[in-house]
């Protein structure tokens, strides 16, 4: 059995996308640009999809931005709000310890520049509260910039509440939505967002190709200089067939949500209860917030990256939070920030569902995973510590 | 995956000579838990030689497949070749590793000599204390 549970990672396309994209490919090649025919006609299809999207984030199509993907959209959102702010005298920033390294990059170049940046700790249910939010604005922050719904986690962040404080406070307000766009009711109006990224590959669309909202009367500082696709605010010939699949796809997923969440929540806690049962393992993140489709375990006396291969080997693609994985020593910032010690952030596993994950899926993999776990914690001097009584157990 | 050459991947997934020597003549660890990889080695010594070798792993994929691989080098030499045994050495009969996990050699050959030099230790036998640095000197694990 194949088992692909990594859709944190990236999605299989949808029918719905691959077609639309396909179509855009064969019978709508001209540039939107052009102003004969045959460009006029992609650049109505461009409209097009600017429209859907818009109506599914609840913005005007003159709010939507075509980037790259969700990293350009976060990196173009920061850097602009920290040029508005910086115009003002305002230098400070409110985020959390575990944004997207796209995030938190960006942040650390501004920085360097002289910016002060507040992570909020998530060290409480791996989440925080708008009361942290509200207790770190000042009067020169000029930006606060929370993800919708963690990535490693699968934490959901009160981004009303959030947006709420922001709005009242005046300060602008970014959320990094990649992993909630398809998957988690979002209305930009209703919870007072000022700017979102999204990632078209996270909801079954294609790779490379994202939005970045922001509101009317926020000026973006162009991060691409060269043409004026974008209103002028971001540079070269449209992504089309991209845009296209990713507008097919995200319409496909919001009408689907409700029906999706529902079963991805019950294959998740089915799987969670289950694994629940190794023992020594514990949750990462809490069972409540949480995406539709995130299960992150923590395995006791093993390490990520021979589990995952090991777990490649019986068909079950995932994901882990292991130093190894990434090539550095430090296990995840995420796993981290949320206060799992270094000692055992190491042995952690992601098993990221969609809705075509099946109940035979879970089941294949609850018989795996215990047999894996258990044959690597038999190799593992550190287990057999545990085991006798010479070290003690963390959980 | 493509990360790891045939050879890793033959000594992770059919890891030679893993386990437990009980009573072992000589027994190395080195590495730890915060890092993510530890390396335990336990030694059977008989006339100057590896009689047997056993190895416990925690770690990633090229860690295990290190240990695997340097024990099977180990056994049934001399303790002088045992001690030679460069994680180069180790690396090289993988047919390589990428270059962040060479550490995961180096482990390897390090356990080696801990165990050797354990061995050493429990029979008040004299050595050139040169040939074993101690686990601080390596800059491996120096995580804030």
């Amino acid at each position: 059995m194949r088992v692909y549970a990594d859709n944190a990672a990236t999605t299989k396309m949808s029918r719905a996308s691959i077609e639309a994209m396909n179509d855009a490919v064969e019978n709508c090649w001209g540039n939107p640009s052009s102003l004969h025919s045959i460009g006029q006609h992609a650049a109505e299809r461009l409209q097009k999809a600017r429209e859907d999207i818009a109506e599914v984030l609840g913005c005007s199509p003159k709010e939507i931005y075509f980037t790259s993907g969700g990293s350009e959209a976060d990196n173009q959102a920061i850097i602009s709000a920290a040029r508005i702010g910086e115009r003002k005298g305002k230098k400070h920033i409110v985020s959390t310890a575990f944004e997207h390294h796209a995030v938190l990059h960006t942040l650390k170049k501004l920085e360097k520049e002289g910016f002060e940046i507040d992570l909020l700790d998530v060290k409480n249910n791996a989440n925080i509260t708008p009361e942290q939010v509200k207790n770190a604005i000042r009067d020169d922050t000029c930006l606060v910039t929370v993800m919708y719904a963690n990535n490693e986690v699968g934490s959901i962040l009160p981004i009303a509440e959030i947006g709420k404080i922001c709005r009242e406070k005046g300060v602008i307000f970014h959320t990094d939505a990649v992993q909630a766009a398809g998957h988690l009711h979002i209305n930009v109006a209703d919870e007072c967002i000022d700017m979102l990224s999204l990632s078209a590959h996270k909801f079954h669309g294609p790779k490379g190709v994202g939005v970045l909202y922001a509101r009317k009367g926020i000026p973006l500082t162009v991060l691409i200089e060269g043409g004026a696709q974008e209103r002028g605010k971001r540079a070269g010939t449209e992504n089309l067939p991209a845009i296209i699949g990713m507008a097919a796809a995200l319409k496909e997923a919001n009408e689907n949500l409700d029906a999706n969440a529902a079963k991805m929540t019950k294959l998740r806690d089915k799987l969670i209860d289950g694994l629940s049962k190794i023992p020594h393992s514990a949750l990462n993140g809490t069972r409540e917030n949480r995406l539709p489709g995130n299960v992150n375990f923590l395995f006791e006396g093993i390490e990520g990256e021979s589990l995952l291969l090991l777990l490649d080997d019986r068909g079950i693609c995932a994901s882990s939070g292991s130093a190894c994985t990434s090539g550095s020593l430090d296990p995840s910032h995420v796993l981290l920030a949320i206060g799992r010690p270094h000692e055992i952030a190491h042995g952690s596993l992601r098993l990221s569902l969609s809705e075509w994950n099946t109940e035979e899926e879970i089941d294949y993999m609850l018989e795996q995973i215990p047999q894996v776990v258990t044959y690597l914690r038999n190799m593992s001097p550190l287990w057999r510590e545990k085991v006798s009584g010479e070290k003690e157990f963390e959980i | 995956m493509a990360l790891y050459s045939e050879k890793v991947m033959d000594h992770f997934r059919n890891p030679r000579n893993a386990g437990v020597i009980e009573n072992a003549d000589g027994v190395g660890e080195v590495g730890n838990a915060k890092c993510g990889d530890i390396m335990k080695i336990y030694l059977k010594i008989d006339n100057d030689t590896v009689s047997d070798v056993k190895f416990e792993t925690f770690g990633c994929g090229s860690a295990i497949a290190s240990s695997s691989m340097a024990t099977e080098m180990i056994k049934g030499k001399p303790l002088s070749e045992a001690l030679e045994l460069s994680n180069k050495a180790v690396a090289e009969a993988l047919d390589g590793l990428p270059a962040y996990k060479m550490h995961c050699s180096v482990l390897a050959e390090e356990a080696i000599k801990a165990a050797v030099k354990d061995y050493y230790d429990k029979n008040g036998i004299k050595y050139d204390k040169s040939l074993f640095p101690d686990c601080e000197s390596c800059a491996h694990c120096s995580i804030e």
